[in-house]
């Protein structure tokens, strides 16, 4: 059951923007966000809308599969649909009943609402479903270089991070394990109001932090004998280098940027 | 290699306050030395101390007194660790909880990235770990993968990697089925007698001892017997004494000898007992 969260998993498939250097596609990524919170209109969506499906396609990941991802969401979706129907205030009464009064500004802003977090969600998963745990906290850890020289820890935090990363499957196995273990013993996880079912937790949530330590001490251990010492002094196996298609890859985000600010500027 | 003299080690168990409340000690004045290109089996039951005792010898742990030389070199110096440290690698026995990298060649890259080794010379040297513990096959694949006695495997490739002198094996198996078990002992014997790397295999399984070139059994911190797998389990009533087991065809040879069957004592393998025990009984025949 825990198994179910796709969202965000790598999707394993042979296509350019799968081979793409990852801070490019972090890059893409970061351009793509900002450029839904441009402009107010929703004529300003088509092209960041045409630029996602034409990404989409490029990946070759289902859109199937970029749908179920979103399932995951729709309670957030929803919520913040509601909350904008509802709770803006606008001049232009469309509907009211008792205390209920919906303007046709919330109308407005929860289908803007709607549609960015759609966007947003879909851009950022396309890049964790084309790239690697392993590259992705690479081009972190490269893209944030410069930040060493403020002394941030880049390189402890990427390497923290793969190695979360590395661990969730495993963590997820285990806490399969101690739940068939607790129940094997009595215990109920499915009946009971909230706070009862939150309760029957404990039980889960003890033994796998306890397991969890564990692992984390072991793994130090195994660390620090093959010589482990920081990011000093270390080199890579797999360096990242720039090729052409990622210099390419750069003019189109460029080029994009672009036509979103010019259209965003028109429209106002 | 590895040489350990008067090593001696405490664990100190300290109340909330930091005051000592109880001290046990663990190691008791081990004196062991190990020579290049030796098959070491440390044999012991739970808690006789053998796995504290694989801990000094990678610099994880600090004797209380006495010391720990690795290659010359003692461990309690803080500017040669990383050197004591690319001499002698360490594989433990939790395989899920050594493997650091998301995919098998990424993790065997890992000792090798920390040492600072250009680019190329880590692939060649992943390339060679792997084939010598067989896993280039599964050299994409992800570690979660693999069984037990794979993910070990594993991890002796990315040991390796970084082109140790000496492996210290701490219970590799403990973990592992019955085919798991065989194909680590299988791989460490391999490197022992082809690429001539010291190993040192810390075990509690009898039948893991038998290809040793020399069997240590440690006992409450202390060494108690050494020698040859032949001589250490020809003591049968002693070995008991320490909580372990001889294995089977030895402890039957022991029996059946008790019972005036004349077979020598320290029958490792089953072939060796057939024919023991043909030469016993024609001499039994003769007798009569």
């Amino acid at each position: 059951m825990i198994r179910d969260i796709t969202i965000g998993q790598y999707y394993p498939e042979n296509s350019i923007i799968h081979r793409l250097d990852p801070r490019v596609k972090l890059a893409g990524t970061l351009v793509f966000l900002v450029s839904l919170f441009l402009f107010k209109s929703f004529w300003g969506y088509i092209p960041a809308v045409i630029f996602l499906f034409t990404c989409i396609h490029l990946s070759k990941v289902p859109f199937k599969h970029i749908v179920k991802g979103l399932k995951a969401v729709v309670v957030l979706l929803s919520f913040t649909l509601l909350a904008n129907i509802f709770f803006t205030k606008g001049t232009d009464l469309v509907f009211s009943w008792k205390f209920i009064k919906i303007y046709r500004e919330g109308l407005e802003m929860a289908g803007f609402m709607a549609i960015r977090l759609t966007l947003l969600i879909t851009g950022s998963s396309l890049m964790t479903y084309t790239t690697t745990p392993t590259k992705l906290t690479d081009g972190l850890e490269r893209a944030f270089a410069p930040l060493k020289l403020f002394k941030a820890p880049v390189h402890e935090v990427a390497t923290m991070m793969s190695i979360a990363l590395r661990f969730i499957p495993v963590l997820l196995e285990e806490t399969d394990k101690i739940m068939k273990a607790q129940q094997a013993r009595g215990a109920d996880f499915e009946e009971g109001g909230l706070i009862k079912r939150a309760k029957a937790m404990i039980p889960i949530l003890i033994p796998l932090f306890i397991s969890a330590f564990r692992r984390a001490g072991d793994l130090a251990m195994a660390m620090e004998v093959r010589c482990y010492h920081g990011g000093e002094g270390r080199t890579k196996m797999k360096p990242l280098k720039y090729k052409l298609r990622d210099l390419i890859a750069y003019l189109i985000l460029a080029a994009y940027l672009a036509v979103v600010i010019f259209i965003g500027k028109k429209l106002h | 290699m590895i040489k350990t003299k008067d090593l001696s080690f405490d664990y100190i168990r300290r109340d909330e306050e930091g005051n000592v409340e109880s001290i046990t000690r663990a190691l008791d004045e081990v004196n062991i030395s190990v020579k290049p290109g030796d098959f070491v089996a440390v044999l012991g039951a739970n808690g006789s101390g053998k796995s504290t005792f694989a801990k000094h010898l990678d610099a994880i742990l600090m004797p209380t007194e006495g010391s720990v030389y690795v290659n010359g070199m003692p461990t309690t110096d803080e500017d040669k660790l990383l050197d004591i440290r690319r001499t002698a690698g360490m594989v433990f026995q939790n395989p899920d909880n050594q493997i650091i990298g998301t995919i098998v060649e990424d993790d065997v890259g890992f000792g090798p990235e920390n040492l600072g080794i250009p680019t190329e010379e880590i692939w060649e040297r992943v390339d060679k770990a792997l084939d010598r513990v067989g896993m280039t096959k599964y050299r994409c694949d992800s570690p979660n993968k693999l069984s037990g006695g794979q993910k070990q495997r594993v991890a002796i490739a990315g040991i390796m990697a970084m082109k140790p002198k000496c492996i210290i094996l701490d219970e590799p198996t403990a973990m592992l089925d019955p085919v798991g078990r065989r194909e680590v002992i299988k791989t460490a014997k391999e490197l022992n007698e082809k690429e001539g790397v010291t190993v040192i295999l810390i075990t509690h399984y009898m039948e893991e001892v038998i290809e040793a070139d020399r069997v240590i059994v440690m006992d409450a911190g202390k060494v108690v017997l050494e020698g040859t797998p032949r001589q250490i389990f020809s003591r049968v009533e002693q070995l008991k004494s320490f909580r372990l087991d001889v294995p089977q065809v030895t402890a039957l040879a022991f029996e059946l000898n008790k019972r005036g069957i004349p077979l020598p004592p320290g029958i490792l393998t089953v072939k060796e007992f057939e024919e023991e025990y043909i030469k016993a009984l024609s001499a039994l025949e003769g007798d009569a």
